[in-house]
């Protein structure tokens, strides 16, 4: 599961486009993950202010994305 | 639920869409734009320079409030910061405007009211209704109520982030090395040179993609950087970079922001399917993002303008499926296409270039005059001085 550093995130939407399972979220001012998560970290190198990351000790062992890169 | 029927439902009110609202309303269908921001044109998340050319083509006279600055040209700034100078009779006398972003998209949606468009701010679409199949219009939250908006054509102008097309089943997945992760800052008392929109390329400014300084006036300027989330090493940030990139440069350094920008653009070719049965995309939800210069707001203006004329082709047919819209999707390509895919080559081949062999091809560049900027002309003052480089370009030549 990931965490949004919301003092610093910009609410630019930037992870919810890159997200490739439409498991993130903009609602308003914050940013939310659903059940579609499967860690792929993919929002956290998008971010362009660095304010997602895992959440330690709750990562899944599924880097999906790595078969379409 | 409360339920509301239009005939054309717009989702997000950018540039993208507000043309799209605009052609529907004014071929005199009843349209709804529905934006989930809570001010159009704002939170900013554009370099803010834009070419002039095309502005003709959606019938916007270039003149009003959201122009900063009108640049005489661009320079390109190698790894070792040689520079080339383009003027605008070498780009086909295209000049450049740096706008002002919120206040161009307000200008905008203001003009698909004018032409009898509704528009519903801070509202949220949530999912596409379907009906025997097909998207019959979109549950929406506005303020603290979910609403159904009914409409048999939705066009999606939802942006790098689209979760429309999505929801009617094309495939808008983007892979990293066409995804640029963006930040820039509004710099207020900077050297900055308001005659020109300054281009810095190479790993050491910005690894798979490029730095900009585009000048809102004197002294003034946008300073931001686009970083492909294939080439940047590590889990460095588009802010690393451009905190980096700042602090080597003292005329910058200096100055404060009024402004912090950030966002996500796609450099990927356009997505194979642009339609489905009631639906279609524009601008940068249909991936139509210029590759080379990640600049998307000319063609989502474009292509907003057609997807509002198909809308009434579809009403006046009473046809709504995926095979009618079709309509849109060849009239951007007709367009469109062509220069996408060219740029899209031409931002591949220019990611495998080294740091050395950018700073010979500015230099290459520098000690001759080119009369026209073309891809070919440039190729061939590379060739008369550094043949093995152009070597990497056979596809574009051969193009």
């Amino acid at each position: 599961m990931r965490q949004v550093d919301r003092d610093t995130c910009m609410h630019c939407s930037a992870c919810v486009g890159t997200c490739p399972f439409d498991a993130i979220t903009l609602f308003d001012m914050h940013i939310v993950f659903n059940e579609k998560c499967v860690d792929c970290s993919m929002c956290d190198r998008v971010c362009p202010v660095g304010a997602i990351t895992p959440i330690p000790g709750t990562e899944r062992m599924k880097p999906k994305i790595r078969a379409t890169t | 639920m409360d339920r509301v029927d239009y005939e054309v439902l717009v989702v997000g009110a950018g540039p993208g869409g507000s043309c799209a609202a605009r052609a529907a309303a004014k071929a005199g269908l009843k349209t709804l734009m529905v934006e989930k921001r809570q001010e159009i044109g704002t939170p900013v998340r554009c370099g803010e320079g834009i070419a002039t050319a095309w502005l003709n083509d959606i019938g916007v006279k270039p003149e009003g409030d959201w122009i900063a600055n009108e640049v005489d040209g661009a320079r390109i700034f190698s790894p070792n910061e040689q520079y080339l100078t383009l003027d605008a009779s070498q780009a086909g006398n295209e000049t450049g405007f740096v706008v002002e972003r919120d206040l161009f998209d307000k200008f905008l949606a203001r003009e698909a009211i004018k032409e009898g468009a509704d528009v519903w701010i801070k509202t949220n679409a949530l999912g596409l209704i379907h009906e025997n199949g097909k998207p019959v219009g979109v549950t929406a939250r506005r303020l603290n109520k979910d609403i159904e908006i009914r409409a048999p054509i939705i066009i999606a102008a939802d942006g790098f982030e689209s979760r429309v097309g999505l929801w009617a089943g094309i495939k808008t997945q983007l892979k990293p090395s066409d995804i640029e992760a963006c930040l820039q800052y509004r710099l207020v008392g900077v050297d900055c040179d308001k005659r020109y929109n300054d281009f810095y390329v190479g790993s050491n400014h910005a690894p798979g993609g490029y730095l900009w300084v585009f000048p809102k006036g004197e002294g003034e300027a946008n300073v931001g950087i686009g970083v492909s989330l294939a080439k940047s090493p590590g889990l460095a940030t588009a802010k690393v970079w451009l905190d980096k990139w700042i602090k080597r440069h003292p005329g910058y350094a200096k100055g404060k922001s009024i402004e912090d920008v950030a966002g996500a653009v796609s450099v990927s070719q356009p997505l194979k399917r642009t339609v489905a049965n009631g639906v279609m995309l524009v601008g940068d939800a249909a991936r139509l993002v210029d590759p080379l210069t990640g600049g998307g707001v000319a063609n989502a203006c474009v292509s907003g303008v057609f997807a509002g004329e198909v809308a009434k082709a579809a009403w006046d047919a009473q046809d709504f499926s995926e095979r009618f819209l079709q309509l849109y999707e060849k009239k951007w390509r007709d367009a469109l296409e062509e220069q996408l895919l060219r740029n899209y080559l031409a931002k591949e081949t220019l990611g495998r270039l080294t740091d050395e062999q950018l700073d010979k091809i500015v230099d290459a560049l520098q000690s001759v005059r080119i009369e026209k900027v073309t891809t070919l002309e440039i190729l061939r003052a590379v060739q008369a001085k550094y043949p093995e480089i152009v070597k990497e370009f056979e596809a574009l030549l051969a193009g």
